[in-house]
């Protein structure tokens, strides 16, 4: 469960930032230069890695600048990591 | 405005209200195959009489004296690059007289120009004819803001255009570098030298009125390196200054550091070697994009060691290319514009380094344009798609943000034509099912070359077996667009083009090859 807002990334270019906030349901917003061709594909990524997370709430917000998925993937687990309850080693 | 599909399945509009009919294209040489005389415009003849001083006391002066109505149509060159400021000068002049409706026809549109979108706002400027639009402006005509006629030539079809009369110059406004009190034009020296004034000598031929505009008002006769000469001139005017020096007075470019950029301009030279054409007698054209760039670097290496000179360099020319004439490897240059002003030097001084016009250089109506002899071309672009179409206008937004140059003319021309460009930019695989615009048809261009493989047209199959006998990384343009998607992802499917249309784009021949949709918000 998302418990706290939490980021990972930047905003520096082929990078991105993002931030997630604890919430009822899932809301994915996507900004950045390519908002227009992307939207599709990183909703998609967005709601498969909450899956995988079995998380059915979730505001995920993304500033991207031209990220490849490889390095939204791990900025947005990273984000989501770091939101979560902390995990006992 | 009524739509047709065109040979390359591009919906464009037969008419443009205000600016007159078109043709849809069909081939890249359709429109050149005979020796028919076409009927053109025609220099226009002068009756002022004997003068010793064409100095008009000031540009509002010169402007009355040339006639110049509201609905005429003004031109201007961009060879003093981001430092021009005649441009803004002339256009807020007109502004303050009181002008409207005027069709705007540079050869280009420097990148710094932003202001141009605030004249078209006020309606001093009601069409726009040019090579290019980025920035402001760009995106005022995409938006749909702009709301007027917008027509995309290439430097070739502009120079036809002026020819045929269909960009009918009024007034010709010329940034002189350097020149005397009876408009005797030179773009090589000067505090503004720029090099070539390559597209303004076409201009200068074809207006009606020629008005030159000096920082450097030096002693009759300027004796070197003329470019325009008096004849052609009909009034001269002084200001403090043509621009920022510094913006004008750009150095070489640096060649490029980056691993990309180089892995894509070493296999582009191998590419060139195996094909054969780097041989004595070699003709070369190159921008000054990285990968370009330093393609120069490998090529000149390589002359120099097989003892190659090539005949002719063409085009914008770098200080690259400069250097490489200076050293023999070229026997000549043929400059329409200077890339940068380390370049100006050699123009004024190397007799092998020589100024040309627009016409000359890629117009394809005509006993023969130097395009059509290149050997070949290094060409940049935005995106490309599976079928070797280029874009070289719209961004992956959506929005005008390029200008076409010599691409399409270069292209046709070059026996051997090569599109430099990494895999992907900005998160976006560069290899499109279908690029968003075509400025240069796929049925030219010979090869893309990306740092993950080498792509060529299955219509060069001399040089496929070329490429693959030298052992050079091919690879097929649909997989390594899969490959890359890998990396990416796969973009959504493109919005459908059902928009109005913004812009215009013509193909070198006058034909129109696609259509500029607008952007919604």
């Amino acid at each position: 469960m998302i418990v706290r807002s939490a980021n990972a990334g930047t905003l520096e270019s082929s990078d991105c930032l993002v931030t997630v906030m604890p919430a009822e349901t899932i809301e994915i917003e996507y900004a950045g230069a390519n908002e227009k061709i992307f939207r599709g594909r990183t909703e998609d990524l967005v709601r498969e890695i909450l899956g995988k997370y079995s998380l059915t709430g979730g505001a995920v917000k993304i500033q991207d600048s031209g990220a490849l998925e490889v390095t939204l993937r791990a900025r947005i687990e990273t984000a989501l990591e770091r939101a979560m309850e902390a995990i006992a080693r | 405005m009524k739509l047709q599909r065109n040979a390359l399945g591009r919906n464009v509009p037969l008419e443009v209200p205000g600016v007159g009919q078109f043709e849809p294209y069909e081939s890249p040489f359709g429109k050149i195959d005979g020796m028919a005389p076409l009927a053109g415009a025609r220099p226009f003849l002068r009756t002022v009489g004997r003068s010793r001083s064409k100095v008009a006391s000031s540009l509002e002066d010169a402007i009355k004296k040339s006639g110049l109505q509201d609905g005429m149509t003004i031109s201007f060159h961009h060879h003093l690059r981001n430092g021009d400021a005649v441009i803004p000068l002339v256009l807020e002049t007109l502004k303050k007289m009181g002008f409207k409706g005027l069709t705007f026809a540079p050869s280009s549109i420097p990148d710094a120009h932003d202001c141009v979108a605030d004249y078209i706002r006020c309606g001093l400027i009601n069409r726009l004819y040019t090579s290019g639009v980025r920035g402001k402006l760009g995106q005022m005509i995409s938006s749909g803001e702009a709301d007027i006629p917008v027509v995309i030539r290439s430097h070739g079809g502009r120079a036809r255009a002026i020819q045929s009369g269909q960009i009918a110059i009024d007034v010709a406004f010329l940034a002189a570098p350097t020149c005397d009190a009876l408009g005797n034009v030179s773009g090589s020296s000067g505090p503004s030298a720029c090099g070539s004034l390559g597209y303004a000598i076409t201009d200068a031929d074809y207006a009606r009125h020629v008005i030159a505009i000096t920082d450097n008002l030096v002693e009759y006769p300027v004796a070197r390196n003329i470019s325009i000469p008096q004849y052609k001139v009909d009034q001269v005017v002084t200001t403090p200054s043509l621009g920022d020096p510094k913006k004008i007075a750009t150095g070489a470019a640096r060649i490029t550091r980056n691993p990309v950029d180089l892995k894509i301009a070493l296999d582009t030279f191998r590419l060139m070697k195996a094909s054969g054409i780097v041989a004595p007698g070699f003709s070369f054209q190159m921008g000054v994009g990285g990968a370009s760039l330093a393609v120069s670097v490998y090529l000149e290496e390589y002359m120099t060691k097989k003892g190659i000179v090539g005949s002719f360099g063409l085009g914008g020319i770098s200080g690259h290319m400069s250097r490489m004439l200076g050293k023999g490897l070229f026997r000549s240059l043929f400059d329409v514009q200077s890339f940068d002003a380390v370049v100006t030097e050699s123009v004024a001084d190397n007799p092998g380094h020589i100024e040309i016009d627009a016409s000359c250089y890629a117009n394809p109506f005509t006993p023969g344009c130097l395009v059509h002899n290149l050997d070949c071309v290094i060409l940049a672009a935005l995106d490309v798609d599976v079928n070797f179409n280029v874009n070289v206008l719209i961004g992956n937004d959506g929005v005008l943000r390029g200008a076409s140059g010599g691409h399409c003319d270069t292209a046709a021309g070059a026996a051997l034509s090569i599109v430099v460009l990494p895999s992907f930019r900005g998160g976006v695989c560069s290899i499109k099912e279908e690029v968003s615009n075509i400025t240069t048809p796929g049925e030219t261009v010979d090869a893309i070359v990306t740092e993950r493989g080498i792509l060529i047209n299955p219509l060069r199959k001399d040089l496929l077996e070329n490429a693959r006998a030298a052992g050079l990384p091919v690879v097929d343009i649909r997989e390594l667009k899969q490959k890359i998607e890998k990396l990416t992802g796969r973009p959504d499917a493109p919005a459908e083009k059902d928009g109005k249309v913004v812009a215009v784009v013509e193909y070198r021949d006058g034909t129109l090859i696609d259509s500029v949709y607008q952007v919604k918000k």
